[in-house]
């Protein structure tokens, strides 16, 4: 900018200041808005939909989705983005499935997160040392993790038995289904680490500005790998919570896990130019997006026209991303 | 409409920058020979002799201006607005761009011109016109101005131009900063020197001469091929900026908006950025040490507003680079590389930034002053440095008694080769 442009900008700043208040306000804050509507215009058409156990229901589906959108938020807020999330989560629902098979069903478990957190980091490697744009290298080694959980489970569905290995994805503490209570374990896990720590500082520098963070001292290519490293856990945790869910498997799930993660994220109003947004705007991002399918649901709307809602909300929020970004 | 900033299709050659969207074409197919033709006809009336087919990318900053220049020509344009032409621009190519601007003036073109340089503006135009907050303070014809008669317009009261007194360190003040036998790819080759406690060392030479380069290899924001780093007679190894902070050396880069200010994030996070450090325990951030230090800091350099939760890019250009020099003071450094510390900044600031690194070299601060102003060199400077081509070919130094052969003359012969 010019000096001498600026003080015509404040000028007109100031003539704008009341209508460009309640816009700015709608730009930060439109998702909790769109909550509360939603909110409101579901529970008048059904008493079905404000119940507890709607809710926890409701809470129960978006956990999975959730898990993952927590983790595209930090590769988002660092600049970078994560194709391969539903790779990763098809590929450790399978690996835990397999050692289940073998006869270790926690283990299983614990070895597909452990999966995810390797994949991620393998992604973080290969951004970072051959300078390739994440998009690219997450679209190309999702194909190959997609390939390979074909490879180990040979294309075939790999159901387990044993009650053990279901518990994670279909046990209950109090009243509320397990998965809750990883999703939001790990929304207070990544929320601190995002705005708590100085690693969380390095991923908002990066996305914000990669050359200027380098240039203030940053290991720039450490931060961005350590980013794309709990994107993959957060998905290999969703994976086998999925597997177990269904005490199954399979290497064909997760097609559409990836463009819900980052369309949660979006729709919260984390920009997808980086070094913005928070969790608690991904959290209202899934919620919302959950909020909208269930109600349709309960109101017997086909299938077909959840896609073009949700579709549409997803363009809804890019646009007031996208007028944030000239405004400033 | 030529802008501050560059705006071209990088990975384009000049010849498609030049005629973008205004190709000869018959139905949407490229008539090659016909560009061809208007591109030479436009290359030769401005002299310029710009490669067609060279990308964009690969040319310097005041090459890039140029192709500007020949895209607003080839749309024969009858009004021309220029926003700082000549402020990414060394002397020698701002005053080839204003024989040009002239010779634009002679052959009808109507040319708005808006600068900071204010000798530049009264050789250049007719009539000036000052603005001040938004407002029109004043049309006059040039030759009834001068530099301080527009300052004082400018400013709504007087002003001195000149440069702070200069306090020159003790001849025994300790080395603070050497540097031995520096080369580095882009043909930067054996650059040596020492800084004193308190000294100002000026970088001058034309662009692409290697200031900047040296600048970068120093900081480790560059690979270097061979050179020692001193700081305070401890060799110090530095393969990425985080070694070269640790050691004590700030360096406050060329473009503000490129390498050193994240423009959406808070001023705040801006600051501290390179000291999480201090303001965390076990990777945990203190937030409100974090708050206090950042906003005492913003106050005592004149930051307006000094809040720390507005995105940077919602200051003004002189305020910008001083968030860019807070980021760099919220602890001390030993050495403090100053490349193009006035870049696009309005005479106010300019001032500021004057007296604050005079202040900081008076404190014990090694400083290290890149600038294409030569005027600013010389102002500051204690001991000048010309590169030419990589290597250092001169150097000039101010003594206190006055007899000092610290000249722009001198320094652009050195600069040159024309001795």
């Amino acid at each position: 900018m010019s000096e001498n442009q600026a003080p015509n900008a404040e000028a007109s700043a100031k003539t704008l200041k009341f209508s460009s208040f309640k816009f700015s306000t709608l730009r930060q804050y439109g998702i909790i808005f769109a909550i509360v509507a939603v909110f409101v215009i579901l529970s008048t058409m059904t008493d079905a939909f404000a119940t507890k156990r709607n809710m926890l229901n409701v809470l129960d589906q978006a956990s999975q989705v959730g898990l993952a959108s927590l983790g595209a938020t930090v590769t988002i807020i660092g600049g970078g983005f994560d194709l391969s999330i539903g790779s990763v989560y098809a590929a450790t629902g399978c690996l835990a499935a397999i050692i289940a098979k073998a006869g270790h069903p926690v283990l299983g478990l614990i070895s597909g997160m452990f999966l995810g957190l390797v994949l991620g980091y393998l992604n973080g490697l290969i951004i970072t040392k051959f300078q390739i744009n994440s998009f690219v290298a997450t679209l190309a080694s999702g194909l190959i993790i997609r390939g390979i959980a074909y490879v180990l489970t040979d294309g075939l569905l790999i159901q387990i038995k044993d009650e053990r290995f279901a518990v994670l994805g279909r046990g209950y503490i109090g009243e509320a289904k397990i998965p809750v209570y990883f999703f939001f374990g790990f929304a207070a896990l990544v929320w601190f680490l995002l705005a708590k720590t100085t690693f969380g500082r390095y991923v908002y520098a990066i996305g914000g500005n990669e050359e200027a963070a380098r240039l203030s001292g940053i290991r720039t290519d450490m931060v961005r790998t350590l980013t794309f490293a709990i994107s993959g856990f957060s998905a290999g945790i969703a994976g086998v919570i999925a597997a177990s869910r269904i005490s199954t498997g399979q290497a064909n799930v997760g097609d559409s896990m990836t463009m819900s993660a980052i369309a949660a994220v979006v729709i919260g109003g984390t920009s997808i130019v980086g070094g913005e947004g928070a969790v608690w705007r991904t959290l209202f991002g899934v919620m919302l997006l959950q909020l909208i399918s269930n109600g349709m649901n309960i109101n017997n709307v086909p299938p077909f026209y959840q896609l073009i809602v949700q579709g549409a909300v997803i363009l809804f929020a890019v646009t007031l991303d996208a007028v944030r970004q000239r405004k400033t | 409409m030529i802008q501050q900033e560059i705006a071209l299709v990088p990975k384009m050659t000049v010849l498609r920058n030049v005629f973008l969207g205004i190709e000869t074409n018959s139905k949407g197919i490229l008539n090659e020979r016909d560009v061809r033709k208007r591109f030479n006809e436009v290359n030769d009336r401005t002299g310029f002799n710009l490669p067609p087919d060279c990308l964009v990318s690969s040319l310097s900053i005041a090459e890039q201006k140029k192709v500007e220049i020949l895209k607003a020509i080839a749309r024969n344009a009858q009004l021309l607005v220029m926003d700082e032409p000549t402020a990414t621009l060394p002397d020698e190519e701002a005053a080839k761009l204003i024989d040009i601007v002239r010779g634009l003036r002679k052959s009808g073109t109507t040319i708005v011109y808006v600068s900071h340089f204010l000798k530049e503006v009264l050789s250049v135009a007719d009539v000036v016109t000052v603005l001040r907050n938004g407002h029109l303070i004043q049309t006059t014809a040039a030759k009834d101005d001068t530099p301080e008669s527009l300052v004082v317009a400018m400013l709504g009261r007087a002003m001195s131009m000149s440069f702070p007194p200069k306090c020159f360190p003790k001849s025994d003040a300790p080395v603070v900063f050497s540097l031995e036998m520096l080369s580095r790819e882009g043909n930067v080759k054996d650059i040596s020197f020492e800084i004193q406690a308190g000294e100002i060392v000026g970088l001058a030479g034309l662009v692409g001469s290697g200031r900047s380069e040296v600048a970068r290899a120093i900081f480790g924001a560059d690979r270097k091929i061979s050179g020692t780093i001193k700081v305070d007679g401890q060799i110090v190894k530095i393969n990425h900026p985080q070694d070269a902070i640790k050691a004590g050396i700030a360096l406050l880069p060329e473009s503000r908006k490129t390498q050193g200010l994240l423009m959406r994030l808070p001023i705040g996070y801006n600051v501290t950025l390179p000291h999480l450090k201090a303001i965390s325990k076990h990777h945990i951030l203190l937030k409100r040490k974090e708050t206090s230090d950042t906003i005492r800091l913003l106050k005592a350099l004149d930051v307006k507003p000094p809040v720390p939760n507005e995105r940077v890019d919602s200051l003004s250009g002189g305020n910008q680079q001083k968030v860019l020099f807070g980021k760099w003071l919220f602890q001390r450094p030993r050495l403090l590389i100053a490349d193009e510390p006035t870049h696009g900044v309005d005479v106010g600031a300019k001032l500021a930034i004057y007296q604050l690194i005079t202040s900081l070299a008076k404190e014990g601060l090694a400083v290290l002053l890149i600038s294409s102003e030569l005027e600013e060199v010389i102002g500051l400077a204690h001991r000048v440095l010309v590169l030419r081509q990589g290597r250092i070919v001169a150097e000039f130094k101010d003594n206190p008694d006055g007899s000092s052969k610290l000249t722009e003359n001198a320094i652009m012969r050195a600069a040159f080769a024309t001795e």
